[in-house]
């Protein structure tokens, strides 16, 4: 059959540029979607762009977004984390425990954050490299088995704001030259992510394995290496995401995070990184985050009905998607078209 | 490729020789083989599944004496019947390779439209058909989109996830109906009289039937099959996969609909947060009964037994008196090591074919309609 | 109970005494019946377990138990959802409790279960939130609504310089009876002149969720800049918007008040987020919950309105009267505020 023969050297080119391009344009579709959003609701409620309102609600989404580009990380090696809010939850409140009248400290705690999360995403690693369970599946189970370690440890406590360091919150509404803090560290974290993804050997392995693990696999990529590291790096981030939730809330539960998984998701869906695997971009990922916080804000601040929230917000996500869904298929009929020639 | 005329399991299947097709650990040897060797792999899952609640009722009747007593078995059955219908109908589309993670909000959403109609005076009569047609028209929308426009299901259902669940709340607002008549609250809470069985575990048993014929004995499962394994492939045998597809989502909405008419008359409530939660209890019993969770594989026997297997488990904790929150981490336990389990089992199976003919087994691609394990 | 309190709040506690009063009689002879022991298992269910406001109620009912006899344990959901509640009360059913104190997910969901325990020989004790009229015998109400809506209000006056500028409420869910209720006092008492000041800038739902109520107070504040007061009558919501005017920098501009537990604002108390906030005593709620459950058993009472009990380390030793729909009150509601939030963190424990 024609189409299987390799084509002309110069045809995959041509369309590699115009894929290039149409994948660039979505995180830049994305920004400009978010840039407009943020001009109509200014119109209607002008303090939506107060600098006091947009440094609490991007501190709030820099949460999510660290989170999300460790997620980004393992969609696109085609699996998926629902652990990560079982995660967040049970750092958040082991580094709080830990900080509860002892004096740990502070960065003692990021450590030991950060160190377990990193523990827990190895842990669904090994589940899903070593004994072969679909991720959606062995994530499935541990969400709810962390989240039981989250009940053990709080034993029926909640840690207040008086039981942590004196002014362990700050951070949370810091701000260097105008930018929060929180802000900044989500920035760092996305700027390494994406020249890790895109300049080393692990990021394009995380692409490769995530686009074709038997082709990956004929060439050397070893798919169970990547995609452990991509659960540990990902459980690793959750666990940063949880310590900075413990410094944003300061009060906290056994059952903090709850239901932010999804959130995490939608973000990283509606950032262009395709369920499929194999493409999209943490960058992606951050915007889309940023646009899904913007939306929560928004809504409520342009005093819609409360009820409509979550027919918007479902609205937005399928838009977000089909948007995306119309973008490839456009790019591949082109792809198709340059082959024929 | 034509259809495969054998019937894919059942009375009128040869009985299975496992020895055979194991010590051979070469399944070129003919499609008579294939087929007992397939065979023996699903009868070997819910053997499996079968140990599990004989190991789980025996602990259970352990742990407290009122384990084994009709009134237990009633009010735990019951409790699980509305997910276990929506588990019914999550095994098709799941084995075609997709996912609807909508159920738990069409639950919220047909609750509350039958809300809004019977405080708006419309009989029940009336009210409940026009909920079902809720449901399909939620599960076409799913469908539609999936197949018309080529999106990613997990993605699709996730953003209706919130849909429907947002339409719920603008249908019923802040209100909470709860003045349902006797008659219709004792369908989801009561029992046959003189019984401890459910009447709505009837409906389980019914539509549990109605789905392993459908699945394993029509052309229409096998097309699921067919489906799930090799879309491409299907598609180019004359399988209809996006009628085929949409149907699917069709079907899982309405079942998830009449779901919630039956949690609203459990409940005698109405109201935007029902079903909350359902979705991933949905699909654990799914992923428990043995269904794989990438397509192709799995039987609507194994998701059956996972109800019970559910609702035993589930019961003997209560009884015990554990709560929610470490029951679900027991069943998160028994999720992974019962996936694990078979896994391990075939990796060592293998290890032995192997080990005995220095041999990989060559790669085959299934008959229509075969399990395979 | 008298304590020093600045005078404003000395005339919010008199009038929260005042609505409290309706439960204590005036002191009778003691005729009405104190607890006598019982032996037997009770199960207490709250609307969801882990959840520290409920385990210390849990604490409560249980020195109860130590003074009063009997087996208590405590079992529950993971999530505030009713249908979770049933199955746990129909086992305490099927094993032959002698009751069952429930705090209803949602009032109807639970009711049929209640029946079916009620029919079975079982007392039902409701606490904290309500299951449906007919499903329990008695209802134990931490305080009485018209009262703490009347007390919410007082708050955002006293916290509202001159009791003048907008007010907004930060609530739990939307279809919460406990908090719906209370704010519909509120607004009720609100329509009266001495508050003519205050602009009204509507309810905000939280869900008891910390990222949703923290997502609705920045958006509240987004929408109304000249926000004064935030009302939050839940204990999660109190603390989320109080983190939100903290963060923000509002401190001095914005106040924060409603029902929140004394450890749980301790710090925003002293910072002068909070001034001034309410609850009542959980610990009491829990022990009195326990104390009527016995008297059911034990057959002290019956459970209708006009009975009498009284509970000798509660209410001073003054009886309690069971009201309409079979609802005792437990007392009057604390204020907190800077004069005594250390003494009550360490006093309460919560």
């Amino acid at each position: 059959m024609a189409l299987s023969m390799p084509a002309n050297a110069h045809a995959p080119n041509r369309a590699g540029l115009l894929i290039g391009r149409l994948a660039r344009s979505r995180e830049a579709t994305l920004a400009g979607v978010v840039i407009v959003l943020a001009m109509l609701v200014w119109f209607e409620a002008p303090n939506f762009l107060s600098p006091t309102n947009l440094v609490s609600v991007t501190s709030l989404t820099a949460i999510i977004v660290i989170a999300a580009v460790g997620e980004s990380l393992v969609i696109i090696t085609k699996n998926i984390d629902l652990s990560v809010e079982s995660t967040m939850g049970l750092v958040a409140f082991v580094v709080a425990e830990a900080l509860k009248g002892q004096n740990l400290p502070i960065p003692a705690a990021w450590a030991l954050g950060i160190g377990l999360g990193l523990a827990l995403g190895m842990a669904n690693g090994v589940v899903i490299t070593v004994f072969r369970v679909p991720s959606i599946v062995a994530t499935l189970g541990t969400l709810s088995i962390y989240r039981g370690l989250a009940y053990l440890v709080a034993n029926g406590q909640e840690i207040s704001v008086s039981d942590l360091p004196a002014g362990y919150t700050q951070p949370a509404s810091q701000t260097f030259f105008g930018v929060p803090f929180f802000v900044i560290l989500a920035v760092a974290v996305v700027i390494v992510a994406a020249l890790i993804l895109r300049y080393t050997v692990f990021g394009r392995q995380v692409y490769a394995v995530g686009s074709n693990a038997e082709a990956a696999a004929t060439i050397g990529v070893r798919a169970r290496s990547t995609v452990f590291l991509a659960f540990a790096v990902s459980g690793m981030l959750a666990g940063v995401a949880g310590v900075l939730w413990g410094i944003e809330f300061g009060q906290l539960y056994a059952s903090s995070a709850s239901g932010e998984s999804l959130a995490v998701i939608a973000a990283v869906v509606v950032g262009g990184v395709s369920i499929a695997g194999g493409s999209g971009t943490v960058v992606g990922a951050a915007i889309g985050a940023l646009f899904l916080g913007l939306i929560n804000n928004a809504l409520v601040v342009l005093n819609l009905p409360q009820e409509w929230l979550q027919v918007i917000y479902g609205a937005v996500i399928l838009l977000a998607v089909a948007t995306d869904a119309l973008v490839q298929m456009r790019a591949q009929r082109a792809k198709a078209r340059s082959r024929m020639r | 490729m034509t259809e495969d005329p054998r019937p894919a399991g059942g009375p009128d299947a040869p009985p299975p020789s496992a020895e055979a097709s194991v010590a051979a650990g070469d399944n070129s040897g003919g499609a008579m083989n294939r087929l007992l060797g397939s065979l023996s792999g699903a009868a070997r899952l819910e053997v499996f599944l079968v140990v599990i609640l004989a190991v789980l009722i025996w602990w259970g009747a352990q742990l407290s004496r009122f384990f084994l007593t009709g009134p237990n078995f009633g009010f735990s059955t019951q409790a699980v019947m509305e997910i276990s219908i929506m588990a019914l109908a999550m095994t098709p589309i799941i084995i075609t390779g997709e996912i609807d993670l909508s159920v738990e909000s069409m639950v919220g959403l047909s609750s509350c439209v039958l809300g809004w109609l019977w405080a708006s005076g419309v009989p029940l009569q009336a009210a409940i058909p026009i909920v079902l047609l809720v449901g399909v028209a939620g599960g076409l929308f799913n469908g539609i989109i999936v197949t018309r426009w080529g999106l990613p299901s997990l993605v699709v259902t996730l953003a209706t996830y919130a849909l429907f669940r947002g339409l719920g709340h603008v249908v019923l607002g802040s209100t909470v109906v709860s003045n349902f008549p006797a008659g219709f609250t004792n369908f989801g809470f009561g029992y046959v009289p003189g019984t401890f069985v459910p009447w709505t575990l009837l409906v389980f048993l019914v539509l549990a039937l109605v789905a392993v014929a459908i699945v394993h004995r029509t052309w229409i499962g096998r097309q699921v099959f067919a489906v799930g394994k090799n879309k491409e492939a299907a598609r180019y045998s004359g399988v209809r996969v996006a009628a085929l597809k949409t149907a699917l989502f069709a079907v899982s909405g309405l079942v998830a609909a009449f779901a919630g008419i039956i949690l609203t008359s459990r409940t005698s409530t109405a109201s935007p947060d029902n079903g909350l939660n359902m979705t991933l209890a949905v699909v654990t019993i799914v992923v428990l009964g043995g269904v794989d969770i990438n397509g192709g594989k799995g039987t609507v026997p194994g998701v059956i037994l996972a109800v019970f297997i559910l609702a035993t488990l589930k019961s003997a904790l209560t009884q015990a008196g554990i709560s929610t929150d470490y029951q679900n981490v027991a069943i998160g336990l028994l999720l992974i090591v019962s996936v694990i389990t078979p896994l391990l089992a075939r990796q060592g199976r293998d290890l032995v074919s192997r080990g005995r003919l220095g041999r990989k087994r060559p790669a085959r691609d299934p008959a229509p309609g075969e399990v395979v394990r | 109970m008298f304590h020093r309190l600045p005078r404003a709040a000395a005339g919010v506690a008199l009038v929260f005494a005042l609505a409290g009063c309706s439960s204590s009689a005036t002191p009778a002879p003691t005729t009405a019946p104190t607890t006598a022991a019982m032996s037997g298992s009770v199960v207490m269910i709250p609307k969801q377990i882990n959840n520290p406001y409920f385990d210390v109620a849990f604490k409560g009912a249980q020195s109860a138990a130590t003074a009063l006899g009997g087996t208590l344990t405590q079992v529950g959901p993971s999530a505030a959802d009713a249908t979770q509640q049933i199955p746990f009360i129909q086992t305490a059913t099927t094993q032959g409790a002698k009751a069952i104190i429930v705090s209803a997910d949602d009032a109807n969901a639970i009711a049929p279960a209640l029946k079916a325990a009620m029919a079975a020989g079982i007392k039902v004790v409701g606490y904290d939130s309500s299951p449906a009229v007919g499903a329990y015998n008695v209802f134990v109400n931490q305080a009485d609504t018209a009262g703490i809506g009347k007390g919410l209000a007082d708050m955002a006056c006293d916290e509202a310089p001159s009791c003048t500028g907008e007010i907004a409420v930060l609530s739990a869910a939307q279809t919460a009876t406990n908090q719906n209720a209370w704010i519909a006092a509120m607004q009720d008492t609100l329509k009266g002149s001495k508050y003519a000041g205050l602009v009204w800038d509507g309810v905000y739902y939280g869900n008891d969720d910390p990222t949703i109520s923290t997502q609705q107070t920045q958006a509240m504040l987004a929408a109304h800049p000249n926000l004064k007061v935030i009302v939050a009558p839940t204990t999660v919501g109190i603390v989320a918007a109080a983190q939100v005017v903290t963060s923000q920098n509002l401190i001095g501009k914005v106040f924060v008040t409603g029902l929140g537990t004394p450890m749980g604002m301790q710090a925003f108390v002293k910072s002068g987020v909070s001034p001034e906030f309410a609850l009542w005593n959980v610990t009491d709620l829990g022990y009195l919950a326990y104390a009527v459950a016995v008297d059911l058993v034990t057959g002290q009472i019956k459970g209708n309105p006009g009975d009498t009990f009284t509970v000798p380390s509660l209410n001073g030793g003054q009886p309690y009267t069971i009201g309409a729909d079979s609802v005792v009150v437990l007392g009057p509601p604390f204020v907190f505020n800077t004069s005594n939030i250390d003494q009550y963190v360490a006093s309460f424990g919560f």
